[in-house]
């Protein structure tokens, strides 16, 4: 086994080096095909170690010096590992019949497999060297994608210097806590420091996790250290910005559960109600903007960050019950946890990549710029509302069985009785019902702005239908949403069994109950399959009464108008306006900005000559937090320009003055 | 959940709830007007008027705007179809109807949710103003009357440790004392303001308006006539039925069948009759004596609503 992960990862590395060698025409086939063989590989190998439990071990030390490189998957590794092989083959499908300007060029064709070699590797480095050395990795590789398009659009350069600073200010987050841990515990491999953990002090503990969970979750996108999350997603081509948004982010989570519950074996109850915080104002901001944004993947965007708020409830939620003793209820939330992890990738991977192929049929991403979409291209139309049904968490999709499950999770652990929890979870349950209802006024938002109603400008109206390799690339995820929702048990052992594996609980199964969902030793179940069996077969049955009840063919007519002959797209609603009330209701976190500008006839004041109307939603974490600290760094920068003068008996000066510190120190 | 209920007798009370439900939604409906008009001094159509305007509709041509895709069609169709299921897996009329394992409290308000969101796109569908400004509306005030719905939910599911409406039903008819605690009285009022909200009532959405600037669930279904109309106007009144239904079973157990036979279904039927009727009654009142909010004041209601209800989670727990 070991043998085929590393086979895996050549495989990665030989699709990487054809991208840069092979002539222009052979560069895409060449480069998808050995990177659609080395996701299939890694994926067999997480579904052996997933099926039977055996953990696979590489070691060499030629490839990083004084520290070699260790790999080591588990099943809670290899959980990540097969999200992000499934990922990597459907996005990698698409990419073939992707036109992106930028993904063509030689650096892009030999960075995209590296960056899903990454991927499937980071997930099962087993010490900190290796692990950091991926990780780098990953955000390098993935930096240069998210740059693939600088020449054609200035946004792109801009986006790129938030995620470079960003993921590195995370990566030496978690670079200082896990050197802190490997010092402390005098080993840099992960498992030496599981073990060493428990007689660390509370202290090194404590500094250590915190640290490293703030790197992680700017990985992840958590609030407030989302702000690179919806620009680079947004500006990265369609398989790439599926690829960051399914399988990267996942990463942040993998992180703070590995270090949280793997190494470090929980902790006091504060940790994990520091993460549920993160979670519930991660969910809410990023649930708010992306109900309220008009960029189409910006949407999506901050819809990952919304997700990922919600899997960090859920590991909080988990953190909070074994930290007090609840060992079962533990289990169940982070199954939960987990579980949406793996879902969200299927639908956000889905939604992704129709997106993408929206955007390269109508060349905008401006949801007020499309409109009647579903008509001109009905493939992508429906995985986008496959993939929008699951996001908004709506039965029978995938996303509904992972939020009734973390719903569940917080129900069962009230009667616990103890304080924290008991405040804690009434809260989680209103921040996953709130971010539901406006989980699903995004979804009808993006669908029923941009597939439906009249379009809004001349490339919406004459879009095509795009590639077939792109609609599989979409389609096989459209229709894991739908099989995972209706059939769950499908992977929930799976996702147990990597539960289990990270936490070593012996606790029973929180979820058997053969066919259907079902919680051991309560009464809550939940059967989808039926639920939606009883769906179709209920509105089939109503459709055929409807079509013997109808006297004559259905009448085609214009719409109503207020007895204005003739709809323009003009009179629809738009993305913003269709916002607008909860822009409003929800003003104060928002903070909207609105600007009316009237220019009046020379003649008269009397008369309007224009009146041009600007609103705009910017993130108020930017504005409040970001743009001061830029700003202050810019002024110090203006003032240590003027230190270097040109002046050499300033600069020897300066060399003095160094000099006789280090004496000092030494001395 | 017991074992001692044939196949066969779960699947009939499942047919006969959904029966009862979609007679009852319009019959509902015809006597919440019916009340209001008395109550304004005025004689009112006759109760059973809602049923005849379905039959009516029911028989007349279908109309689609030109530029509608398939999801027009689809959405009422929709809508019905989770209002049945709902009906037919919640215990509204015995505890224990087909497939009632799995009606859980979060399941019953998805399906619900499922059904606004696909009308929803139906109204975006059409291309119109008045569909898009319906929809906006509707979604956001579903957004925030979310939270106080679950969490109201969570409130009802701490004594019975489960949100199975079978389990919250047979453990409130075991401890008719809870039923008054505090706890149960503040999760019964979020409940009342998040139906009121759920089925576009006053003082939230006045349901016999056509005025441009205030609708809001009619400026949705503005463009659906015939049968189309019928099935959307079948499927919110069975979605206020039901939840009144619910209302009636969560707060007020008493005369919902424990057994299979005819007599216990038939006890059961009078009485949840006469428990929605009274709740009706009383709703409609209500409405008389209240003028619709502005929309923006809505989310201030709903918000009132989210906040008994984590009170009423806090003192379930105080107070347990």
């Amino acid at each position: 086994m070991a043998g085929l992960l590393i086979a895996s990862a050549l495989l990665g590395l030989a699709a990487s080096v054809a991208g840069a060698v092979a002539s222009p025409r052979s560069r895409t086939p060449l480069t998808v095909g050995g990177t659609v063989a080395a996701c299939a590989v890694a994926f067999a190998v997480a579904a052996h170690v997933l099926a039977t439990g055996e953990v696979v071990r590489f070691h060499t030390d030629r490839l990083l010096p004084l520290a070699g490189f260790t790999l080591q998957l588990d099943r809670f590794g290899a959980l990540f590992v097969a999200v992000s092989a499934g990922v990597g083959v459907c996005a990698l499908i698409y990419r073939l019949g992707y036109e992106g300007h930028g993904l063509v060029s030689r650096t892009a064709s030999s960075t995209l497999p590296l960056f899903v070699t990454t991927l499937l590797l980071v997930p099962a480095a087993a010490d900190v060297t290796t692990f950091l050395f991926l990780w780098e990795s990953m955000a390098l590789t993935s930096l240069l994608l998210v740059l693939a398009d600088h020449r054609y659009r200035p946004e792109v350069r801009v986006a790129g210097q938030w995620y470079a600073v960003m993921t590195q200010a995370g990566a030496a987050a978690i670079l200082v806590g896990l050197v802190l841990l490997a010092t402390r515990s005098g080993s840099q491999s992960f498992a030496a420091i599981g073990e060493a953990a428990p007689h660390l002090s509370p202290w090194v503990r404590s500094t250590a996790f915190v640290v490293i969970v703030l790197g992680f979750a700017s990985k992840a996108g958590a609030v407030p250290l989302h702000v690179w999350l919806p620009r680079a997603h947004a500006e990265a081509s369609g398989p790439v910005s599926a690829l960051m948004s399914a399988a990267m982010v996942n990463m942040g989570i993998y992180g703070i559960l590995r270090v949280g519950d793997g190494m470090l074996h929980g902790g006091p109850t504060w940790w994990w109600l520091g993460v549920m915080a993160l979670g519930a104002l991660s969910a809410l901001f990023g649930a708010l903007h992306s109900a309220t944004s008009r960029d189409l993947k910006r949407l999506l965007a901050y819809s990952t960050t919304d997700n990922m708020g919600l899997v960090l409830l859920g590991v909080g939620a988990s953190g909070l019950f074994a930290s007090t003793g609840h060992r079962s209820l533990a289990l169940l939330a982070l199954v939960a946890s987990l579980l949406h992890v793996v879902f969200h990738a299927v639908f956000k991977g889905c939604l992704f990549l129709a997106a993408g192929s929206i955007q390269q049929a109508t060349g905008t991403r401006d949801l007020d710029a499309l409109g009647g979409l579903l008509r001109r291209m009905p493939m992508t139309g429906a995985i986008f509302l496959i993939g929008g049904l699951g996001m908004a968490a709506l039965p029978v999709l995938c996303g509904f069985v992972s939020e009734w499950l973390l719903l569940q999770s917080m129900l069962h652990g009230l009667p616990t009785a103890d304080p924290a929890i008991a405040v804690a979870m009434p809260i989680g349950v209103g921040v996953l019902a709130l971010t539901g209802g406006l989980a699903a006024f995004t979804f009808v938002k993006a669908a029923g702005i941009g597939l439906l109603g009249l379009p809004r400008t001349e490339p919406a109206a004459v879009a095509r239908e795009v590639a077939p390799s792109m609609s599989v690339g979409g389609g096989i995820l459209a229709l894991l949403c739908v099989v995972f929702g209706v059939a769950p048990l499908l992977v929930i052992p799976a996702v147990t069994g990597a539960a289990r594996s990270l936490t070593r609980t012996v606790a029973p199964d929180p979820l058997a109950r053969g066919w259907q969902l079902g919680l051991s030793g309560v009464h809550d179940v939940l059967a989808p399959g039926i639920l939606g069996a009883a769906l179709v077969l209920v509105v089939v049955a109503i459709a055929l009464v409807r079509r013997r009840l109808q006297p004559g063919p259905v009448r085609i007519v214009e719409a109503w108008g207020c007895g204005r002959e003739l709809q323009t797209a003009a009179m629809e609603y738009t993305a913003t306006s269709f916002g607008e009330p909860l822009t409003r209701v929800f003003e104060d976190v928002l903070t909207p900005s609105h600007d009316v500008d009237v220019s009046h006839v020379a003649e008269s004041r009397y008369y309007v000559e224009a009146a041009t109307f600007h609103t705009s939603l910017d993130d108020a974490f930017e504005r409040r937090f970001y743009d001061p600290a830029n700003q202050m760094l810019r002024r110090w920068g203006a003032v240590a320009r003027k230190v270097p003068n040109g002046s050499i008996h300033r600069y020897l000066a300066f060399g003095m003055v160094a000099l006789i510190i280090v004496l000092v120190v030494v001395a | 959940m017991r074992s001692d209920w044939s196949i066969g007798s779960t699947v009939a009370i499942s047919l006969l709830q959904v029966v009862a439900m979609g007679l009852g939604g319009p019959l509902l409906v015809g006597l919440m007007r019916k009340v209001r008009c008395r109550l304004e001094g005025r004689v009112g159509p006759p109760v059973r008027q809602p049923l005849l305007d379905l039959r009516k509709l029911a028989h007349r041509q279908r109309m689609r705007p030109e530029r509608a895709s398939w999801i027009f069609p689809l959405a009422p169709l929709v809508l019905v179809a989770t209002t049945v299921v709902v009906a037919a897996i919640a215990p509204l009329l015995a505890t224990d109807p087909a497939l009632g394992w799995s009606a859980d409290l979060f399941a019953v308000v998805y399906l619900f949710l499922l059904g606004s969101v696909v009308l929803g796109l139906g109204a975006l569908d059409t291309g119109t103003a008045f569909g898009g400004m319906g929809a906006s509306r509707a979604l956001t005030i579903g957004a925030v009357a979310e939270p106080a719905l679950l969490v109201s939910i969570l409130a009802l599911s701490v004594p019975a440790h489960s949100s199975n409406l079978a389990a919250i039903i047979t453990t409130s008819r075991a401890h008719p004392l809870l039923l008054a605690t505090p706890e149960r009285l503040l999760a019964l009022a979020a409940f009342v303001i998040v139906i009121v909200a759920e089925c576009g009532r006053l003082p939230v959405d006045n349901p016999s308006t056509h005025l441009e600037l205030t609708m809001i669930h009619e400026a949705m279904v503005l463009e659906y006539s015939g049968t189309d109309l019928a099935l959307v106007q079948l499927g919110e009144s069975m979605r206020l039925v039901v939840l009144v239904s619910l209302l009636a079973d969560l707060f007020l157990p008493w005369g919902i069948a424990t057994g299979p036979g005819p007599a216990h279904l038939v006890i059961s039927l009078i009485a949840l009759t006469a428990k929605v009727a009274v709740l009706g009654t009383i709703l409609a009142a209500l409405e008389v004596a209240m003028a619709k909010l502005r929309l923006f004041r809505v989310p201030e209601l709903m918000a009132g609503g989210f906040v008994l209800a984590v009170l009423a989670v806090v003192s379930a727990l105080v107070l347990a």
